[in-house]
């Protein structure tokens, strides 16, 4: 039952009159890792639960080749899934966990046997493989949970934050064992998470949502350098959002933003029309400190060791807070300047960001008090 | 914030919970730590009026009860029991109240579970449903043993309509026998069983039978493979306090059985041999002997259960 391609025709799921999923186009390849990726409430676990089978759409349509999927009830998808609980049947051993999707499917008992210690071997849980769930560790349930649903070799495997249940070392453990085991049982999947760098260390394409709604599809490397509106940018790791408003010399490449006594040069992303109000959002890691004569002048507030990088929050006379990264460690108290490179600043129209009222960025971008009333 | 935490810091030691550490009083303090540990503290004592009124009101009526039942009018200490096994007319109270309670039980549980399945998730309506299905323990025995009479009777509606249809020439019989007594002890049992079997199904993970779903399990090998086997052990439960419940019925099979026939149970032996023999060793000989059989019965459920999987319901870490 593997395709060449699965596609999702505007895939819509309301709950009670309110769109969970709002039309969404899909196309995935045979062989690929898609992330879906986004807040908590943003749609992506109804977009799984939609392709397993386990939400009935409300409009829209799931194909499978010329083949109608949605129509065809869960248990005859032939899709695995690895839920974010794990869902391991608690009264089985992890033996009778992995080989259940097998003796649904009516193999041979030998057939069974074989490939339920392949996918055991696979997982490395041979010495496990008569415990019952209850009495593994986070990270080996996990690894059941994965066995279980590859065992099948299913034309589809759907994980719903698999990782999300696990401690920091695991988590990092765990993603290169998904990562490896799409790689070498060729398998396609489609991955839900919040987690921005786990979605961009393990997709080959991502789908950002938000609230039900896509906002950009793309590579890791188009959604990190090229984020397609502020929202994105914002789950991007675009910490320093900040509202200003166009200057009115708006060139073709560049557009100077001003406001709360900032004048920065910037790449406009999308139409940024003159004396609009815009979002600038920049990374932590393209902001550079200079002396205070130069760039933006701000004082150290904050110094956060990191390793490697120490973490700054420094604050402007006008009560604008940035978010850095550098090598050296500056001093609590410290006189700097903030220099940021025009082609690392992205500049994005503001319009439609109101609508939603309560979202964040929009009243209160993330790290900046526009009022200044936080000190 | 200071000013705040200062006062609370220094009141603890002058608290009267002295600290540990003070040399003079180690040891004992030591020994209470000790004894604390094993949770034996000064809060076991909240525990004393509870057993008083266990002792007070059930140990010692048991006890003596248990007692008397050695001390007969005539005879040995086994006298009674002893006349209990020879008389067919008492010993076969054991035998029409097993065969009551037995299949009423198993019935209660077995219509409990595919209502109860249905009724695990959230619908219109719910809350409506589930008072009708529990309103029957609000009833009491009498007036369902009225209804039934008036229902079930010779003259009641269903069988005035099997005979207006012409399904039957005569009244079906189905009170004032074995039958009238059994729904009598179905209606009113439901209700517990239906309440415990739902709370049991509510315990298990939903996602379990998504997952199977997944697999390619249809809903016949999700019940089957998934729910039942993590239901079990509650419907074992559940059977065991609905068989007790049915065991000791006494006001329906008198109201709506036939109390000196066919549905003479242990309990109506029990209350002829106390207020209408005045033999009071024979009574309490036949309490201990129901009391016997319910253990029995619950004794091997709960063996049964034991060899079930009797652990977490849950699919992992939540």
């Amino acid at each position: 039952m593997s395709f060449a391609q699965l596609r999702l025709d505007g895939v819509t799921r309301s709950f009670a009159g309110h769109d969970a999923l709002t039309d969404l186009n899909l196309t995935v390849r045979s062989g690929e890792f898609i992330a879906l990726l986004g807040p908590s409430g943003c749609g992506k676990s109804t977009a799984l639960n939609c392709l397993a089978g386990l939400l009935p759409l409300t409009r829209g349509s799931i194909w499978s080749d010329d083949t109608r999927l949605d129509t065809v009830q869960a248990e005859r998808r032939g899709f695995g899934m690895v839920f974010q609980n794990y869902a391991l049947f608690p009264h089985m051993s992890v033996r009778r966990n992995i080989a259940f999707g097998l003796q649904m499917r009516r193999l041979p008992r030998a057939e069974i046997r074989r490939r339920t210690e392949e996918a055991i071997r696979l997982v490395r849980l041979e010495e496990h493989a008569n415990k019952l769930p209850g009495q593994l560790s986070g990270g080996q349930q996990q690894r059941v949970a994965i066995a279980r649903a590859v065992v099948l070799e299913p034309a589809l495997v759907l994980m719903d934050e698999p990782l999300s249940n696990l401690d920091a070392k695991l988590r990092l453990e765990m993603r290169t064992e998904i990562r490896r085991l799409h790689q070498s049982l060729g398998l396609t999947t489609v991955y839900v998470t919040h987690d921005q760098e786990e979605a961009l260390s393990l997709a080959d394409r991502l789908v950002v949502l938000r609230e039900g709604r896509v906002q950009q599809i793309g590579t890791p490397e188009e959604l990190h350098t090229r984020p397609a509106n502020w929202h994105v940018a914002d789950f991007m790791g675009y910490r320093n959002l900040l509202r200003l408003r166009a200057d009115d010399r708006t060139g073709q490449d560049e557009v100077v933003v001003t406001g709360h006594g900032l004048r920065l040069v910037g790449t406009p992303v999308g139409p940024v029309r003159a004396g609009a109000e815009v979002i600038a959002g920049v990374r932590p890691e393209d902001l550079r400190i200079t002396g205070p004569e130069e760039g933006v002048p701000a004082v150290v507030e904050v110094v956060e060791y990191q390793g490697r990088e120490v973490a700054v929050e420094a604050r402007t006379a006008d009560g604008v807070q940035f978010n850095l990264r550098t090598q050296t460690r500056p001093t609590l108290g410290e006189r700097i300047g903030i220099v940021v490179d025009p082609v690392r600043l992205l500049v994005f129209p503001a319009d439609g960001t109101d609508a939603d009222g309560d979202d964040r960025p929009a009243g209160e971008p993330a790290e900046e008090p526009t009022t200044g009333d936080s000190r | 914030m200071s000013a705040t935490a200062t006062p609370s810091r220094t009141g603890d030691p002058t608290g009267d919970d002295p600290p540990g550490g003070r040399a003079p009083v180690g040891v004992r303090v030591a020994l209470r730590h000790r004894l604390a540990e094993r949770g034996v503290d000064r809060q076991l004592l909240l525990l004393v009026p509870a057993a008083l009124f266990v002792l007070v009101l059930f140990i010692y009526p048991f006890g003596y009860g248990v007692g008397l039942s050695f001390q007969p009018t005539e005879g040995g200490p086994f006298a009674t029991y002893q006349e209990f096994f020879t008389d067919a007319y008492l010993r076969d109270t054991i035998w029409t109240t097993l065969s009551l309670s037995l299949p009423a039980a198993l019935l209660n549980v077995a219509a409990s579970v595919p209502i109860a399945y249905r009724m695990r998730g959230r619908f219109r309506g719910k809350r409506l449903l589930t008072t009708v299905l529990v309103v029957p323990i609000t009833l009491g025995t009498v007036l369902t043993a009225q209804g039934l009479l008036n229902f079930l009777g010779p003259t009641g509606w269903f069988n005035r309509t099997l005979l207006a249809v012409g399904l039957t020439d005569d009244p079906i019989r189905l009170t004032n026998n074995y039958w009238g007594v059994f729904f009598s002890i179905v209606i009113t049992g439901f209700p517990f069983a239906f309440l415990l079997v739902l709370s049991y199904l509510s315990g298990i993970d939903p996602t379990l039978e998504r997952a199977a779903a997944t697999l390619g399990a249809n809903w016949w090998q999700r019940f089957r493979r998934i729910t039942l086997p993590l239901l079990a052990p509650g419907l074992a439960t559940t059977f065991c306090l609905t068989f007790v419940l049915a065991f000791s019925v006494f006001p329906s099979a008198v109201l709506v059985g036939d109390p000196a026939g066919t549905t003479r149970v242990i309990s109506i032996a029990a209350y002829d041999a106390a207020y209408v023999q005045y033999d009071y060793p024979m009574a309490a000989t036949i309490a201990v002997l129901m009391g016997l059989v319910e253990l029995l019965v619950i004794a091997a459920v709960l063996g049964w259960r034991a060899l079930l999987y009797t652990g977490s319901t849950a699919g992992g870490k939540g």
